[in-house]
């Protein structure tokens, strides 16, 4: 009499539950001013408008007038284009860090979580020493030995994010490695490099992600903090922090010097913040992995 | 039901709105249950035996809307204040809940969790409290009390953690304890101990008891009334002798019959019940047990079956087709 | 003790010989089992049945070798499984499956059900897709789903029943000999049990399986098995056939979990429990018989002598100094 029933007719799960209610207005004006700033970046060259280093001296400190619409600086540059291409050098500077440490740190979290052991100890005890270390120290000396530029910048950030990403990485990996699922796959007689790849990974990569963004902020501050003190992007090249930096001469004839891009990095840096913070929301272990 | 009774919800519905829509977790709920009484629900995940339970004591999420009256010693506790409610529930209405874990303060030593429970709720000072609670803890059985209080819950095992939530419970001498299934995260042995224990104290005490749980062999030998609730109604609902004797609802029946039995042979096949549970954002037309049950008709799909107590007053019902045979022998 | 667990003279499939597992947990060692040995037939279905930290998990996963054992040995089909490595181990995997208690952490949030019940055949190296489908909708139609509906599906859509029939899906899809079940259905509703334990029950008829089934609830467990093993805090405490061993228990423990079974029944009034206190902590177990602190028949002698299995009854052994008659 019983038998099994089959299935075929049960109904399975609507699905789920539309997203885009939780991304408010909020979501996407940050979305909006993160695509501006992405947008005048690549078409800068294109963009017509005078080059940032044309130096004019007659117009020092110019009011916004058609020729120039943000005015010019202290040495007679065109502030909205130096404004333009210090976001090239933020963006560039801002991802580019980011990646570094999402690569090393991530991998080596990883790592970490799922050998666990003297493997752990060694990679979370040299992420420790990299922490205590003072960034700033670690800065002037890169520079001081390996010289000035935006790839030496990059790195230096880069490098000062690692552990950071390895944190969030060994913590999810930790609460995943010991899943059902994960055991599944070593009872199926999966290779340690297919329990990282195919099954680790992608849960990882979520929480990864939402941290990038937070850290493309961090970053942008961090190189508009260098730049300032005169360890960044070495002049002419126009950064927001060298031009906060410059600015801080004219403060009380033109402050607007200073203000407008610290105003540009503040709205930068306060929208990958909310993109990544609702992202970080969004893929809450409770909306989607169970 | 015959009696005055300490407790009567009546009517009681809540709705929880969801992003898919509204999720209607009770129904249009009737019970009661009267001092010195055991009133046992039954259900599966989702037939909104918890949402019930927190309904009546008043701890529905916030989005949550109660429509209906839960009746308390003379009082309407949905619509009582947060500080009059403090009052009542404090001296008259415990809870044990199931994951003894979550419901103990982790960073807390079981001292200091029932101390302050005591001078909170009976404004003992602390040295009769610290006395009470080490009378509490014997009285439920944890050996060497003493030395308890100054433990953390998880150094104590599963069994002992819920005895302590039990004192916790009974330390302001309620005159209701609602038990959420109190045992399914313990091991067998410890849960004849632990609902043996729940018996005892309640009949010392002439508590009236609401003993909530999916097993239904749990309610069978411990319970003077049992109510049966699906997607979010009660189907049935009698004493218990009545319920597992004469049971009219095929719910019931089907779900009796897919419980393996120790008498059984090994191997036997399981009349297991086809499908599940209903969505509850997506109430059914007619009733809610019709997709999966053998005496489904036309009539079913259509209607919505009331309770009912046509037959006899103490029994009452839900459905179309009642099982007329009394259960007995083989099914 | 050798002889403890044939069945019929069969050929036992699985035979465990003296396994220990321990683990450290923060410095101090879990005796998790503690020298059990046992032999499944092959095409029976062994229930071990215990309470939670009596090592039944724990030898589940050791039978596997995904844990580690201090001592003893496993020999699945005569090959001694704890010596295997690498590929060997890995080719051994396919014979033997496992399916968990929690069909929903068991698989993978982020796959797609097709590509998760596909991995084991994508292990075991079978390149042809068309062919990995094939397999795939074979034994997803076997296990009641169909597979239109559900290849493309994300785990967290189905219901825990259906997870779970997805995971016995997974574990036949490579037609394994044997498997371990670790409490398939104690995460589930009642109603939806019965469904699984059936599903169980027709698949093994339908692939010629061996099944170790590992459950707390002794009711569930006599359903489906034709032996049982009592666990109790790392130790065998009776095996014996299932009907035998529910109708004439002779160690007390097995008596106690009897008793202690809430029975749907208005009639049976639940005595007071025999049972004494708690179960002892697996790091500082009872020396002797590791059940004489709760047992009422226990006396000097259980606390200075480990009982051996020893036969009282036809098939069936307890491990026991004063058997139940």
């Amino acid at each position: 009499m019983a038998t099994l029933e089959l299935a075929i007719n049960e109904g399975i799960a609507a699905p789920p539950v539309q997203r885009a209610r939780r991304l408010g207005p909020l979501f996407w004006m940050a979305i909006g001013w993160v695509a501006l700033v992405f947008a005048v970046a690549i078409l800068a060259p294109v963009l017509p408008m005078p080059s940032p280093t044309d130096m004019d001296m007659l117009e020092r400190r110019a009011p916004f007038s058609p020729d120039h619409w943000l005015g010019t600086d202290g040495l007679g540059r065109d502030e909205l284009a130096r404004l333009i291409y210090g976001a090239r050098i933020s963006l560039v500077v801002g991802l580019c860090a980011p990646v570094i440490g999402l690569t090393i740190g991530g991998a080596l979290g990883m790592l970490a979580g799922y050998f666990r052991g003297r493997f752990e100890a060694l990679v979370v005890g040299s992420m420790d020493v990299l922490l205590a270390f003072p960034p700033l120290i670690l800065a002037l000396a890169v520079t001081a030995y390996l010289g000035q530029s935006i790839l030496n910048l990059t790195l230096i950030l880069g490098v000062l994010g690692i552990p950071a990403f390895m944190r969030v990485a060994r913590a999810s990996t930790l609460t995943l490695a010991r899943r059902e699922f994960v055991i599944a796959a070593e009872a199926l007689g999966a290779t340690h490099a297919r329990i990282l790849l195919r099954e680790l990974l992608p849960n990882v990569m979520l929480p990864l992600l939402a941290f990038f963004l937070l850290g493309v902020a961090v970053t942008i501050v961090a190189e508009g903090a260098l730049s300032f003190l005169g360890l960044g992007v070495p002049p002419p090249i126009a950064s927001w922090g060298s031009m906060i930096g410059e600015g801080r001469e004219s403060l009380d004839v033109a402050p607007r010097l200073a203000f407008i891009p610290a105003i540009a990095m503040f709205l930068t840096v306060l929208s990958f913040n909310l993109v990544g913070d609702t992202l970080r929301a969004l893929t809450d272990p409770r909306q989607g992995a169970l | 039901m015959s009696g005055s009774a300490l407790l009567s919800v009546e009517d009681v519905a809540v709705d929880l709105p969801t992003p898919r829509g509204n999720l209607r977790a009770v129904d249009h709920v009737d019970l009661s249950v009267g001092a010195g009484r055991t009133l046992g629900i039954v259900g599966e995940s989702g037939c909104g035996k918890t949402m019930l339970s927190r309904a009546i004591l008043q701890l529905l999420p916030k989005k949550a809307r109660l429509s209906g009256r839960v009746m308390f010693d003379g009082q309407d506790l949905a619509r009582c204040d947060a500080s009059a409610l403090r009052k009542l529930s404090a001296r008259s209405l415990a809870v044990v809940f199931q994951d003894p874990m979550t419901s103990l303060n982790p960073v807390l030593t079981i001292g200091t969790q029932l101390i302050e429970t005591l001078q909170a709720h009976l404004e003992l000072d602390t040295a009769s409290a610290r006395k009470r609670s080490v009378e509490l803890l014997a009285a439920v059985g944890i050996p060497a009390p003493e030395q308890r209080l100054s433990q953390y819950p998880h150094q104590l095992s599963g069994g002992m953690r819920q005895r302590v939530a039990i004192a916790i419970a009974l330390s302001c001498e309620p005159k209701l304890l609602i038990a959420d299934e109190p045992t399914t995260a313990l091991d067998v042995t410890v849960q004849a101990q632990i609902l043996d224990l729940l018996a005892r104290e309640q009949r010392r005490r002439h508590m009236a008891m609401i003993l909530i749980t999916h097993d239904l062999g749990v309610v069978a030998g411990r319970t003077d009334e049992v109510a049966v609730m699906y997607a979010g109604r009660v189907v049935e609902r009698a004493p218990t002798t009545a319920l597992f004797k004469t049971m009219r609802m095929p719910y019931t029946e089907a779900l009796l019959a897919a419980i393996p039995k120790l008498e059984a042979a090994p191997h036997t096949p399981l009349p297991a019940i086809s499908g599940r549970p209903p969505d509850p954002t997506r109430p059914l037309h007619g009733c809610s047990f019709s997709p999966r049950c053998r005496y489904v008709d036309g009539r079913c799909r259509q209607e919505k079956p009331a309770l009912s107590d046509a037959e006899s007053p103490d029994h009452q019902y839900a459905c179309f087709h009642p099982i007329r045979i009394a259960v007995g022998g083989v099914t | 003790m050798q002889d403890a667990t044939h069945f019929q003279g069969l050929d036992p499939i699985l035979k465990v010989e003296n396994l220990v597992v321990e683990y450290a947990v923060g410095g101090k060692t879990i005796h998790a089992v503690s020298d059990v040995s046992l032999q499944i037939a092959r095409g029976e279905t062994l229930g071990l049945v215990g309470e939670s930290g009596c090592g039944k998990s724990t030898l589940g996963r050791a039978v596997l070798q995904l844990r580690p054992a201090v001592s003893g040995r496993v020999l699945f089909d005569g090959e001694d499984l704890t010596a295997l490595r690498g590929e060997a181990l890995r080719r051994m995997r396919r014979r033997v499956q496992l399916i968990f208690q929690d069909p929903i952490a068991s698989l993978n949030p982020r796959r797609r059900i097709g590509d998760i019940v596909a991995e084991p055949l994508v292990i075991a190296g079978y390149k042809d897709s068309r062919e990995r489908q094939e397999l795939v909708e074979e034994v997803l139609n076997a296990v009641g789903l169909d597979p239109a509906l559900v290849t493309g599906r994300l785990p967290h859509e189905f219901s825990g029943g259906q997870c779970q029939r997805i995971c016995v899906a997974r574990a036949l899809v490579l037609k394994p000999e044997f498997i371990i079940c670790d409490e398939p259905v104690s995460a589930l509703d009642v109603s939806i049990r019965a469904q699984i334990l059936n599903l169980l029950e027709e698949m093994k008829g339908r692939y010629g399986l061996t099944l170790l089934f590992i459950a707390h609830d002794l009711a569930v467990v006599k359903a489906v098995s034709d032996r049982v093993a009592v666990m109790y805090l790392g130790r065998l405490c009776e095996v014996g056939p299932s009907e035998q061993l529910f109708a004439n228990p002779a160690h007390p423990y097995t008596a106690l979990l009897i008793e202690a079974i809430p029975v749907p029944d208005a009639d049976v009034r639940p005595c007071e429990s025999v049972a004494i206190g708690e179960p002892p902590s697996p790091i500082t177990p009872p020396s002797g018989c590791r059940f004489r602190t709760r047992c009422p028949r226990a006396d000097q002698r259980c606390a200075t002598e480990v009982p051996e299995l020893r036969l009282v009854a036809p098939g069936q052994y307890a491990a026991c100094h004063h058997p139940l008659a």
